[in-house]
């Protein structure tokens, strides 16, 4: 699909101005379980598709927010390249905009960087409905604040993307997995000490005593790694991984399984070295321990508090609509609140993009 | 170089001039700091007059020197309250007059936080202050085979909070990212007065990417205080190609063809014949001097990748007309490679009095136009121009030569370089890709944004700091300069086209 609709865009924009009418910014739809509770009027930006320009001796693509991760993925890999970011594609539906404005990173991102690390640049509809761009489609560019990353996982609070510049890296020539079973502390550790060795890792995962680690990069280079981390062969290892990404592994649907319907999946970023979080429920560990998915029926304060104190954060990635009508995000510092508030201001005064999204007063 | 043009104007762009006397100011200023860290004596004040672009001077009212956070949070604070600008200040090697001092605002230098706080082997982290220098930091971490990758050509002297306030770049970019990737957290004081944590010791954090906002900032959100940087392991294996060509054309298409290969190389750069005579009259490296542009091109990670590499590289560079294929044979002759690059601006500068270094960015399928370009350009504004620059990600950097005793040569190069950045901007770059914009590229900054653009900016200056006290009139051109500088001659604001 090839369409640009955003003039039509900035004339809903512009109407939604002058009649103080608040905005859901929907694409793909794909990730309307994320964040609080969407509230206002649906804009759909599902048909604003395409890609606007690729060249990959460039490493570089443009696209239409609209355009489907999996048709992006797809263009790229008939180029050997990839987003090495690996967002989930949500069986389909997932839309760079959405990546990006949720920030959806995927198993490798301890090792091959993030959304935002990619973003290079975005037009966008800002709130006076004005047409405007950041960033570029260049590799350097530090002309002007950089609003372009600012966008990235303010989940459509400060604007409409309508377009996405973004780094793009060769494929892998060769990927294998290899997995042992480790008790926790000995896993985490391994994590962090394969971590800091010139190895190709590309992921890590923990579940059940079994550490997973991927290894891509050159075919010589990879087995050379695999030689040294050894291990047992996973066969399945691409599934696995892909698994990860699209939150299809078992673990992501044990909170439907009947069994404790009250539970939430909670997702805690926290620093990679930290001591094992005393938190009641069952978890997975990923990106070399920073990234812990824990499903829990602990009050929200607590889980807030028992990331702050390792310094880290957590936000409820799976919960009722009752959980979603509280705060989901963990809670902002008052000052950096107040700069929060103030940027909101500077970016979409007329407060009319995703409204509590984020957070009930932003 | 010495030039009149676009000095900044504090007066323009805030509303207010201070409320206290110069001596009322120092009276305030020595009860928060020692009177050693409060200079205000002309001949102390001088060596802040400028930043490495000495084209722009100006005497700063005070300059402080405080050593502890708490001080600096006082100092933010009582300018606040009286209406005094700041303009924070790391080693003053930027090259976009980003530090200029403001008449009646004082210059808060970091120069005295020069500790690394921690260092975490495991977490592959480590916590500095904001003076430390940036070579420093990957010295400091050598024994756990870490480095911090950013490696701007100023590194043994630049220090980390300025290269936050720059988001700084250096020749390995290409691979291992601007400063923007490489850090994790960064604590800044506001123009209030107030400390603020952005960013975590974890991957992400919770609301806006503050920390992405922060960085490139160029010292108009906050004062950097201290900074998080994430560590590398060292690759286990570095080599080093130099390539010649007999065309400047055939090394540009050279570097794409690498990079179609599914190759990132961790540097690859390009030096023209003039910067080659140079660099090599200077520190003698065994250049080939017969080529009219060299590539050089540094491929790391593991043995078994770097020898993979390498054969699929040269194997390339012969199927692109290459001249000569030189793979270093040691590590003495990689640093002797990379020698000649480091040292190719100072060696470039012995060829004229003056040189004026550009810093645009741009698409590298356009490096063999934007290069024949800036020679023709060069002809018609009679200034030979080198190039020595960063080909794999398409930053270019021409060195104009002038000389600034010559009359009318300072704004012909001025105007030299307005044309190659304008071109920058036409082709879809940028008009700065590492150096920032400051006061030198204030104008330029027309190229590549419009004025809705530009108001953006200034609602998210506001957001932070909304009396324009700190480092005002850089970065973001106000709306007035905006229009007095349209209607100067020979200038189009024509709009980049990104898609």
């Amino acid at each position: 699909m090839n369409q640009d609709i955003s003039q039509e865009l900035q004339q809903q924009v512009k109407e939604a101005i002058t009649h103080q009418q608040q905005l859901n910014i929907v694409a793909g739809n794909s990730k309307q379980f994320l964040g609080r509770l969407p509230q206002g009027e649906t804009l759909d930006i599902g048909k604003h598709t395409g890609i606007v320009n690729y060249e990959p001796v460039e490493l570089v693509i443009t696209v239409r927010a609209g355009t489907r991760i999996k048709e992006l993925s797809d263009t790229l890999a008939e180029h050997g390249q990839m987003l090495a970011f690996e967002p989930p594609m949500y069986k389909g539906a997932a839309t760079i905009g959405g990546t990006v404005a949720a920030s959806s990173s995927g198993p490798g991102r301890p090792y091959l960087g993030s959304v935002r690390d990619y973003v290079l640049g975005v037009k966008m509809l800002n709130g006076q409905g004005e047409i405007v761009r950041f960033g570029g489609a260049v590799m350097k560019n530090v002309a002007g604040y950089d609003l372009s990353r600012l966008m990235v996982g303010a989940m459509g609070t400060l604007g409409i993307l309508l377009e996405v510049s973004l780094k793009v890296l060769p494929i892998h020539s060769r990927v294998l997995t290899t997995t042992k079973y480790v008790p926790e502390a000995e896993a985490l550790e391994l994590m962090s000490r394969w971590a800091a060795l010139s190895l190709p890792l590309t992921a890590s995962f923990y579940s059940g005593n079994r550490l997973y680690f991927r290894l891509s990069g050159s075919g010589k280079a990879v087995d050379a790694a695999f030689e040294h981390i050894g291990g047992e062969l996973l066969s399945e290892g691409c599934e696995h991984w892909a698994s990860l990404r699209e939150h299809t592994y078992r673990f992501f649907h044990a909170e439907n399984s009947g069994d404790n319907p009250s539970r939430r999946l909670w997702r805690l970023s926290v620093p990679p070295t930290s001591v094992p979080i005393a938190l009641k429920g069952k978890k997975i560990i990923e990106w070399g321990g920073a990234q812990h998915w824990l499903l829990s029926d602990e009050a929200p304060e607590i889980i807030f508090q028992a990331c702050a104190n390792i310094g880290g954060h957590a936000s409820l990635f799976r919960g009722s609509a009752t959980d979603r009508a509280a705060e989901v995000y963990q809670p902002l510092t008052p000052s950096l609140f107040a700069l929060h508030q103030n940027i909101k201001r500077a970016c979409d005064p007329h407060g009319i993009f995703n409204p509590g999204r984020l957070y009930a007063e932003l | 170089m010495q030039s009149n043009n676009a000095k900044p104007n504090a007066e323009e762009t805030r509303g207010c001039s201070p409320s206290l006397s110069k001596s009322a100011l120092l009276t305030e200023l020595c009860r928060i700091l020692p009177t050693s860290s409060v200079l205000s004596a002309e001949e102390d004040l001088r060596p802040y007059e400028c930043d490495a672009l000495s084209a722009y001077r100006q005497i700063p009212l005070i300059v402080v020197l405080p050593d502890t956070i708490e001080q600096v949070q006082q100092v933010m604070a009582l300018c606040y309250a009286h209406h005094v600008p700041v303009v924070a200040r790391g080693a003053g090697t930027g090259l976009s007059g980003g530090a200029l001092p403001i008449a009646d605002g004082i210059v808060l230098s970091l120069a005295k936080f020069m500790s690394i706080l921690q260092i975490d082997p495991m977490a592959r982290t480590a916590n500095v202050q904001p003076g430390v220098r940036n070579s420093a930091i990957s010295a400091a971490v050598s024994e756990y085979q870490l480095y911090y990758a950013p490696d701007p050509s100023s590194q043994i002297a630049c220090t980390i909070g300025g290269n936050v306030a720059e988001n700084s770049g250096g020749v390995h970019c290409l691979k291992y990212g601007l400063t923007v990737h490489n850090i994790l957290q960064v604590k800044m004081v506001n123009m209030q007065g107030e400390l603020i944590t952005l960013g975590s010791q974890a991957l992400d954090t919770n609301g806006y990417d503050l920390l992405a906002l922060i960085t490139g900032s160029e010292g108009m959100l906050g004062v950097i205080v201290e900074v998080t940087v994430r560590l590398l392991p060292k690759p286990a294996r570095a080599q080093v190609m130099l390539i010649a060509f007999d065309a400047v054309e055939k090394a540009g298409n050279a570097v794409n063809k690498i990079i179609a290969a599914g190759i990132i190389p961790a540097g690859l750069e390009l030096m023209d014949k003039l910067a080659i005579r140079a660099a090599e009259d200077f520190v003698q490296v065994g250049y080939p001097l017969d080529a009219e542009a060299i590539l050089l091109c540094e491929l790391d990670g593991s043995h078994e990748e770097v020898s993979e590499h390498t054969v699929t590289v040269k194997q390339l560079m012969l199927e692109c007309d290459a001249i000569e294929v030189r793979t270093a044979r040691d590590e003495a002759e990689r640093l002797a490679f990379w020698k000649g690059r480091k040292a190719a601006f100072p060696a470039v500068g012995r060829l004229a009095p003056d040189y004026y270094c550009m810093d645009g960015t741009i698409p590298r399928k356009h490096l063999a136009h934007v290069l024949k370009r800036i020679n023709e350009l060069s002809t018609e504004y009679d200034l030979p121009v080198a190039n020595v620059f960063h080909a794999g990600d398409g930053n270019l950097h021409p060195l104009i030569l002038y000389d600034a005793n010559t009359p009318g040569e300072l704004a012909r190069t001025e105007a030299f370089g307005d044309k190659i950045l304008e071109l920058c901007v036409q082709v879809g770059g940028c008009i700065t890709g590492e150096h920032g914009v400051g006061i030198e590229k204030i104008n330029q900054m027309h190229h590549q944004f419009n004025s809705q653009e530009l108001a953006q900016f200034h609602a998210i200056k506001y957001a932070f700091d909304p009396r324009n006290m700190l480092n005002p009139g850089k970065a973001v051109p106000t709306p007035k300069r905006c229009s007095e500088y349209k209607t100067l001659p020979n200038i189009k604001s024509e709009k980049r086209q990104m898609s």
